[in-house]
């Protein structure tokens, strides 16, 4: 009896354990964002938003949010089009033979390959080979080979859900493939398709490594006039005053831009996840 | 226009959008083509940069020495600090993680579990640069504060990556703990089995492939993570094999960003540099062919 009652506090001990590690890791994820909202919050003001950094110590990030959303534009306007286009091909054209498997396999190594390898194959592809130089296309490009197999990966997915008998009933009314395609299976798949390009931009905000090489690497107060200009970025805003502000106004200031980052992850995070839970509501319904 | 000529225009249309149906498909392989076309675009650039430092055989694999003034570029002790930082992230990601999945899937209620579950997803958001700002503020200082030396050391790297493979570690774990048949589970429960003897005994060794390929999964995104291991783990001017875990260390993937600014272009710094990357690389793809191929064999073990 009284081992009966070891091992269940034993039990209970154990129980104990695993649930105080689960709640470590969301503690984790509120001390990290906690300490960023807590310190940046005092800096977030219109003139921050909206002024051009100037040294270290003064000066706000508009440069760097409109920077960042020029490369993600750059970005998404390669990736998307490649990616849809590429999984249409790989789900609804491609026979399982030896292309399609090795097709497969590439873009899984892609989306293995760390993106400080994709940083430097952009500087050596882009930059020195084609000649593009350190500019806006040359690090919206790179981004795009980074995010471009989540793009595929997702649209064919969302593709594969739709079920065969709507293409069937739409091939028996004797519409040619590519209509059936566009207007039947890209209509019922395009949430999933949105939500996976949603999560590829989450991505690409944040990436610091490959823009670094590719896109610029100062703390440029200027807006790029052409695609071939030097682009600032957030997160090069961020790795700059980290490693070289040493102020304490600096390190403010690389707070406010990390709230800022984490800002617009959230709000893409959101539209993904409504998207997403919108999109499994109307699958059930069926 | 008369009826032959209708006739006519009509099979003209006819052909036309056969002819448009082929260019559209055509078109679609050329791009499939492109996105096959950039992984042997981004494999031969990367070779054809590294190979005059790969070429270097012995001196560079084997040697101990990077220091790039002297043109001495052995990568022996940036790898060993590489694999040092990787792996001790990964035993402190495994000791949170798996008991966390163990929770989540068989412990925590249904509301509990909706709120932990999307917390640990949004950790994977947090832009790695971010994280390693924090780290830098604060982990980095308390370091410094309790134990001395300059903080920017090995532990706050484990931390850092630690936090960032968690959510991998957790969520691969979660599933395959999940996809233990019920069956198994409630016999050893009808046995007389308490819940933690039936987990230890029954559940943990069926899950283990599944938790096995997180951890190696995780191992290779712990190496190839970039920004936020750099900025707490000091980087020293010249990197030596660490013999505390409060030594500032410099890792594969820090070496290139930190270096590559003042490489000249063309010059043997240079084509070290991208020979760095060659090896991450190829690290990284064997893991990542690890972790496939456990997963795969887990599969076939769940099918039995």
């Amino acid at each position: 009896m009284g081992e009966g009652r070891g091992m269940k506090v034993t039990e209970e001990i154990v129980k104990v354990g695993l649930c105080a590690a689960a709640f470590v890791s969301v503690a984790v994820l509120l001390i990290v964002v906690g300490y960023v909202f807590v310190n940046g919050i005092g800096v977030l003001s219109l003139d921050f938003l909206l002024e051009s950094p100037y040294r270290f110590e003064y000066g706000g990030i508009f440069p760097q949010i409109i920077g960042t959303l020029c490369l993600v534009a750059v970005c998404l306007i390669f990736a998307v089009p490649m990616g849809v286009a590429s999984a249409i091909y790989l789900a609804e054209y491609a026979s399982d033979n030896a292309i399609t498997r090795t097709v497969r396999f590439c873009v899984e190594c892609l989306a293995g390959i760390p993106s400080i390898v994709i940083g430097l194959f952009g500087l050596v592809f882009l930059v020195y080979y084609l000649n593009l130089g350190i500019c806006l296309l040359s690090g919206g490009l790179a981004l795009g080979f980074m995010i471009l197999p989540w793009t595929v990966r997702a649209s064919e997915e969302a593709i594969k859900t739709v079920p065969s008998t709507y293409r069937e009933a739409s091939l028996a009314l004797g519409v040619s493939k590519w209509r059936t395609i566009r207007s039947v299976v890209l209509k019922n798949a395009y949430p999933g398709i949105i939500t996976g390009i949603l999560l590829g931009m989450g991505k690409a905000i944040g990436e610091t490594a490959v823009v670094l090489l590719t896109a610029g690497s100062g703390l440029e107060s200027f807006l790029p006039k052409s695609l071939f200009d030097p682009v600032a970025s957030l997160p090069v805003y961020i790795y700059m005053m980290a490693t070289q502000g040493h102020t304490s106004a600096a390190y403010t200031r690389t707070f406010g831009a990390s709230l800022v980052l984490i800002a617009m992850f959230l709000v893409i995070s959101i539209f993904a996840l409504l998207l997403r839970n919108r999109y499994i509501g109307r699958m059930s319904k069926r | 226009m008369n009826f032959l000529e209708r006739v006519r225009t009509c099979r003209y249309k006819r052909i036309d959008s056969k002819t448009a149906e082929k260019i559209v498909e055509k078109l679609l392989f050329i791009a499939t083509l492109s996105s096959t076309l950039i992984v042997f675009f981004i494999i031969g650039f990367m070779f054809k940069e590294g190979i005059p430092a790969l070429a270097l055989g012995w001196d560079f694999f084997f040697g101990m020495i990077w220091r790039p003034p002297h043109n001495q570029y052995g990568i022996v002790p940036l790898v060993v600090c590489t694999f040092i930082v990787g792996i001790g992230a990964l035993v402190l990601a495994a000791v949170i993680g798996i008991p966390a999945a163990i929770f989540l899937a068989e412990y925590a209620p249904t509301w509990l579990r909706n709120i932990i579950k999307p917390c640990v997803e949004m950790l994977v958001g947090i832009p790695s640069i971010v994280l390693g700002f924090f780290g830098l503020i604060v982990i980095v200082t308390f370091i410094r504060d309790s134990f001395g030396g300059y903080g920017e050391c090995i532990l706050a790297g484990w931390v850092i990556l630690a936090i960032m493979t968690l959510p991998h570690v957790i969520s691969i774990s979660e599933d395959s703990i999940r996809a233990v048949p019920k069956a198994y589970k409630e016999s050893s429960l009808a046995l007389g089995a308490t819940q933690l003897q039936t987990i230890k005994k029954v559940i943990l060794p069926n899950a283990r492939s599944g938790i096995l390929a997180a951890m190696v999964l995780g191992m290779g995104n712990a190496i190839g993570e970039t920004m936020a291991v750099l900025m707490v783990i000091g980087n020293p001017e010249i990197p030596f094999i660490p013999s505390s875990i409060l030594d500032p260390v410099r890792v594969l993937t820090s070496t290139i960003v930190i270096e590559i600014p003042y490489a000249v272009w063309g010059s043997m710094h240079q084509h070290a540099l991208f020979a760095l990357g060659v090896v991450l690389f190829i690290v990284v793809a064997i893991l990542n062919a690890i972790t496939t191929a456990v997963m795969k064999r887990g599969e076939m073990g769940g099918g039995r």
